[in-house]
C-alpha cells in the first residue's frame, strides 16, 4: 500500500553548470561574447551601450533616443524599418535600463543577412524625425497620465526619487519633461552614445563562425558616431528614513513600497543578503507571504528584493493591501524584519531556503539566452564566474548566526523610506 | 518540433511525456478541463477561487508549497474561462516529489476552513488590485455581459462581484472538486530531463490508484446569434476616452481560427501593422490601438480597442476603426503583407520551443483541443491561409449588427 504521507527521497542540487561565453572581437574592437548552444536555428543578438552624459535637466534624453532609434534613418522610414523587420519574422526590441541601453535583435538564422543591414542603419544613421518625436511625446504623455492613476506606479517613482534624488536612478518624470524634449538633444545623445567604443555585443543561440563573419561585416568597420562621452557615475548617501504618505481618497487598496540604499553585487556580503531577502520576501513561501497573504489574507502578493545597480544598490519591499488593513500590514512587516534581526532562523526553514535557491539557480539556466543573461549580471558588475561559485557556496554553508548578523547590518526599519499611496 | 510519447492510465488520466535531455530540469503540468464557463451564474469566480484552494493542503499532505520548495521546485497556476492549469518546475532528479504532491491533491483536498477563509480574502484583494483599483481595470467586467447574453462567457474568471466570492461555502468547494477534479477530466504532461519509461512507472504508482470519478459532461447554454448592435457607455475617473469593439468569432477548433489570428496580426501585430500606422501614426487619433482574439473554446471574441488622443471626437475615432475593418472586407491583403504575418507566426513558434514550460503547457492545451500532435502541424495551418479567406472572414465578422461596443469615457 502506497504511503502518501511520506515524501519521496530527494537530493540537493549539486552540479550547476554555467556556460561561459566565448570572447571575440570585431575588427573595430567591439567585444562580442557568444553563447553558442541550442538546437533551434535562431539567435538573439544584443547591442549594449553604456548610458552616458547624464543631464538632470534632460532626464528623458537617453530613454527617448532608445525608444525612437528605430523610427527613421537616412535611408529608411519608421514604417519601412518595421515592415522589413516584421517581414523576416524578426523582433527588434529597445530597452532602456538604469545603467545600460540595449537594442536586441531576435531572428531566425536564415534571415540574418537580411535583417542585420537594417540594424546597421539604425545604429549608424538614425535621424529622429520631428514628426515621430511629436507623436512619441503625445502618446507617452497620455500613457503617463494613465500610470499616474495607479497607486503602485506612484509608489515606485516616489520611492526611487526619495532615495536617489534627481539622478538617472531616481528622476521623477513629469508631463513637462516630455514637453521639454528637443530633437537636437536626441541627435547629440545618439552621436555620443551609439559608437563602437561604448558598445558590447552579446550573442546567444546558434551563433557560429558564419554568423560572426556577418556581424563583423556589418558592424566591424568604423561607425558614423564618434562624439565624446562620459559614462554615468554617481554616488549616493543614505537619507533619513520615514513615511511618505500620499492620500488617494477613492482608493480600495494602498500601494506600499519601502526600503533603503544597500549594497550591490560587488560587495562580498551580497550573496548572504540575498539569502536574508529570500527568507523575508524573496519567494512564495517567504515570511512576508506566509504571514501577510497566507495567514492574514491582507494582500494578493507581497515581496522583497535587492536591486544591484552599477553605482548603488537598494533593498525594497512592495505590496498592495486593502485600505482597512494597511496599518496592520505595516506593523506585520516591521515585526517580520525585527524577528530576522533578533531570532535565529531554524534549521528546517534554512534547509528549505538553501534547496529552493539552488533549484531556482539551476532552473534559471534553461537555454542559451539565460546563460547569456547570467553572464551579463557579472560582466556589467565587473565580476567573473567566481561570483557564482561564491554565491552557491554561501547558500550551501551559511549558518543562522551569520544570517542574523547580516540582517542586523542591512535591515533597519527606521532607516527605511516607507511610501504609502492610497488610504490607511 | 516538440516530440512526445502518450499513454492513458486505467482511470482515464491522459499522460504525455516530452523528453528534453538538454536541461537538468523537469516540468509537471496538469491541465483540468474546467474553467469559469463551467460555473453557475450565481457562483461566479469559483473556478479561480478553487485554484487558490488547491494550494491549501491535500488529504495526506498538510502543505503543498513547502515540500516542493524543499526540493528546489517552484509552482504556479492560472484559471481562464476555459481551463485551469497547474505547473511545477523542479530539478529533474526530484521529479517524484512533483508526482507525490500533484497526485495527492487530485485524490482529495484537505478542505480546511482556515484555507477557505484566507483565500476568499486573498482573491478579494486580487479582485481589487487587478479590476477595481486600476484605471480601465473593470473593462472586461462590463464588456463580457454586453457581448454574451446567455453563454457563461458573460462573466470574467475573477467573478461578477466581490459578494459572490465572499459567499463561497465549503459545501460548494467540495461539490466543485467532486465534479471536476478527477483523472478523466485532466491531462498530465511531464517534460524535461526524464525518460518515458520512468514517467510511466511514476504515473502508475502515484496517479493510477486515484478513482476515475464521474465523467463531467458539459452542456452550456448556447449564445443566440447576435442581430443588433449593442453599445454601453461608462463614465469613470480615467484620464483618456477609450473604445472597445467586440465581434463574435468561431471557436478555437474551427478551421478558420488561424485566418482570424493572421487577420488580427495584419491589423495590430507590431509597428508595421495597419491600425498602428493608420490610426496612431498617420491620423493620430489614438495613443494606443490593438486588435486581438479571445481564443476561446466556445464562440469567441475578436476585439479592437484603443485609447483616444485627448480632444479627438469619439465618432471620428470610431469611424476610422470601421474604415480599416471594412478595407479588409473589400480589398485582398497583398502577398507581401500576408507573407509577413505568416513569417512572424513561424518565428514565434520556433522561439516558443526555447522554453520547457511553454512546450509542456502547449502539449496539454493541444491535447485538450483534440490531439497534442497538432501542435507540430499548427504552423502549416497558418501557412495555408489565403488572402481570399481573410476577406471572407472579415466580411462575415465586421458587421455593425454583430458588434458590442463599450465607450469608456473620462469624467469631465
Amino acid at each position: 500500500m502506497l504511503n502518501r504521507t511520506l515524501a519521496p527521497a530527494s537530493k540537493q542540487v549539486n552540479d550547476i553548470n554555467f556556460i561561459a561565453p566565448t570572447k571575440q572581437q570585431l575588427d573595430n574592437g567591439i567585444p562580442v561574447f557568444t553563447v553558442n548552444v541550442g538546437q533551434q536555428e535562431l539567435v538573439r543578438i544584443e547591442f549594449i551601450f553604456e548610458n552616458v552624459n547624464y543631464d538632470q535637466n534632460k532626464p528623458l534624453q537617453a530613454v527617448t533616443v532608445n525608444s525612437l532609434i528605430n523610427n527613421g534613418t537616412k535611408t529608411l522610414s519608421a514604417k519601412e524599418i518595421a515592415e522589413k523587420i516584421d517581414y523576416y519574422g524578426a523582433f527588434l526590441q529597445t530597452e532602456y535600463g538604469a545603467d545600460q541601453t540595449t537594442i536586441t535583435l531576435f531572428s531566425l538564422n536564415k534571415h540574418l543577412p537580411a535583417v542585420l543591414p537594417i540594424v546597421q542603419s539604425i545604429l549608424n544613421e538614425s535621424v529622429f524625425p520631428q514628426q515621430e518625436l511629436d507623436i512619441f511625446i503625445q502618446n507617452q504623455k497620455q500613457k503617463l497620465q494613465v500610470n499616474l492613476q495607479k497607486n503602485d506606479f506612484i509608489a515606485r517613482k516616489t520611492f526611487a526619487n526619495a532615495i536617489f534624488g534627481d539622478t538617472a536612478y531616481g528622476s521623477d518624470i513629469s508631463l513637462a519633461d516630455y514637453d521639454a524634449l528637443k530633437r537636437e538633444d536626441l541627435l547629440a545623445y545618439f552621436k555620443a552614445a551609439y559608437k563602437p567604443a561604448n558598445c558590447t555585443i552579446i550573442a546567444a543561440g546558434k551563433f557560429e563562425a558564419k554568423e560572426f563573419d556577418l556581424l563583423n561585416q556589418f558592424f566591424g568597420k568604423e561607425w558614423e558616431n564618434n562624439h565624446t562621452s562620459k559614462i554615468n557615475q554617481s554616488t549616493y548617501a543614505p537619507i533619513v528614513g520615514g513615511e511618505i504618505y500620499i492620500e488617494k481618497a477613492d482608493a480600495v487598496q494602498s500601494a506600499i513600497r519601502m526600503g533603503n540604499l544597500s549594497i550591490n553585487r560587488k560587495h562580498p556580503d551580497f550573496p548572504a543578503l540575498q539569502i536574508v531577502n529570500c527568507l523575508l520576501g524573496g519567494y512564495f513561501g517567504s515570511r512576508l507571504m506566509a504571514n501577510i497573504r497566507e495567514d492574514k489574507g491582507y494582500t494578493y502578493g507581497i515581496g522583497s528584493g535587492i536591486a544591484s545597480l552599477k553605482n548603488a544598490g537598494y533593498f525594497f519591499i512592495a505590496t498592495e493591501v486593502g485600505t482597512t488593513v494597511c496599518v496592520n500590514a505595516l506593523q506585520e512587516i516591521e515585526k517580520e524584519i525585527n524577528i530576522l534581526k533578533t531570532e535565529l532562523v531554524g534549521e528546517e526553514e534554512l534547509d528549505l531556503v538553501r534547496n529552493f535557491m539552488l533549484g531556482s539557480m539551476l532552473g534559471s539556466l534553461e537555454n542559451a539566452f539565460s546563460h547569456a543573461d547570467k553572464f551579463k549580471n557579472i560582466y556589467f558588475s565587473g565580476l567573473d564566474y567566481d561570483y557564482y561559485s561564491k554565491y552557491i557556496d554561501t547558500v550551501k554553508t551559511i549558518n543562522a548566526e551569520e544570517l542574523k548578523s547580516i540582517a542586523n547590518s542591512y535591515l533597519d526599519w527606521d532607516a527605511m523610506t516607507r511610501v504609502v499611496v492610497g488610504k490607511k | 518540433m516538440v516530440d512526445f510519447n502518450r499513454f492513458k492510465l486505467s482511470n482515464g488520466l491522459k499522460v504525455l511525456v516530452h523528453e528534453d535531455p538538454t536541461t537538468p530540469m523537469a516540468v509537471l503540468n496538469v491541465l483540468y478541463d474546467v474553467g469559469a464557463r463551467d460555473e453557475e451564474h450565481n457562483k461566479t469566480g469559483f473556478a479561480h477561487l478553487f485554484e487558490h484552494l488547491m494550494f491549501g493542503g491535500s488529504i495526506n499532505i498538510p502543505s503543498y508549497d513547502e515540500p516542493l520548495q524543499r526540493v528546489g521546485g517552484e509552482n504556479n497556476a492560472f484559471t481562464s474561462n476555459d481551463i485551469t492549469n497547474y505547473y511545477i518546475t523542479l530539478p529533474a532528479t526530484n521529479i517524484e516529489t512533483a508526482f507525490w504532491l500533484e497526485s495527492d491533491r487530485m485524490l482529495s483536498l484537505a478542505f480546511s476552513e482556515k484555507s477557505l477563509d484566507t483565500q476568499r480574502n486573498v482573491v478579494m484583494e486580487e479582485f481589487k488590485q487587478r479590476y477595481l483599483n486600476q484605471p480601465y481595470g473593470d473593462v472586461w467586467l462590463k464588456l463580457r455581459p454586453l457581448a454574451y447574453k446567455t453563454h457563461p462567457y458573460q462573466w470574467a474568471t475573477i467573478g461578477q462581484d466581490l459578494a459572490q466570492i465572499e459567499n463561497a461555502k465549503m459545501e460548494d468547494v467540495k461539490a466543485f472538486f467532486k465534479k471536476h477534479y478527477n483523472p478523466q477530466n485532466a491531462i498530465l504532461v511531464v517534460g524535461g530531463n526524464v525518460k518515458t519509461e520512468e514517467v510511466k512507472k511514476l504515473a502508475e504508482k502515484w496517479f493510477e490508484p486515484i478513482p476515475a470519478g464521474e465523467k463531467y459532461s458539459r452542456s452550456l447554454p448556447k449564445e443566440l446569434p447576435q442581430t443588433e448592435a449593442r453599445t454601453l457607455t461608462v463614465n469613470a475617473n480615467v484620464p483618456l476616452n477609450a473604445i472597445y469593439i467586440a465581434f463574435k468569432m468561431p471557436t478555437r477548433t474551427d478551421s478558420t481560427y488561424q485566418t482570424y489570428d493572421l487577420m488580427s496580426d495584419i491589423l495590430s501585430q507590431g509597428q508595421s501593422s495597419r491600425l498602428y500606422n493608420s490610426l496612431l501614426k498617420e491620423q493620430q487619433l489614438f495613443s494606443e490601438i490593438n486588435a486581438y482574439l479571445s481564443s476561446s473554446l466556445d464562440e469567441g471574441l475578436f476585439v479592437v480597442e484603443g485609447k483616444l488622443i485627448n480632444g479627438v471626437d469619439m465618432d471620428v475615432a470610431e469611424k476610422a476603426i470601421w474604415e480599416e475593418l471594412y478595407k479588409l472586407t473589400t480589398d485582398l491583403v497583398s502577398d507581401d503583407e500576408l507573407t509577413k504575418v505568416k513569417n512572424k507566426s513561424e518565428s514565434i513558434m520556433v522561439f516558443a520551443e526555447m522554453n520547457l514550460l511553454d512546450k509542456a503547457m502547449n502539449l496539454a492545451y493541444y491535447e485538450l483541443l483534440g490531439d497534442a500532435a497538432a501542435l507540430n502541424t499548427e504552423i502549416d495551418k497558418y501557412l495555408a491561409v489565403t488572402a481570399a479567406q481573410i476577406k471572407e472572414v472579415a466580411t462575415t465578422t465586421f458587421v455593425k449588427e454583430k458588434s458590442s461596443i463599450l465607450y469608456y469615457l473620462a469624467n469631465a
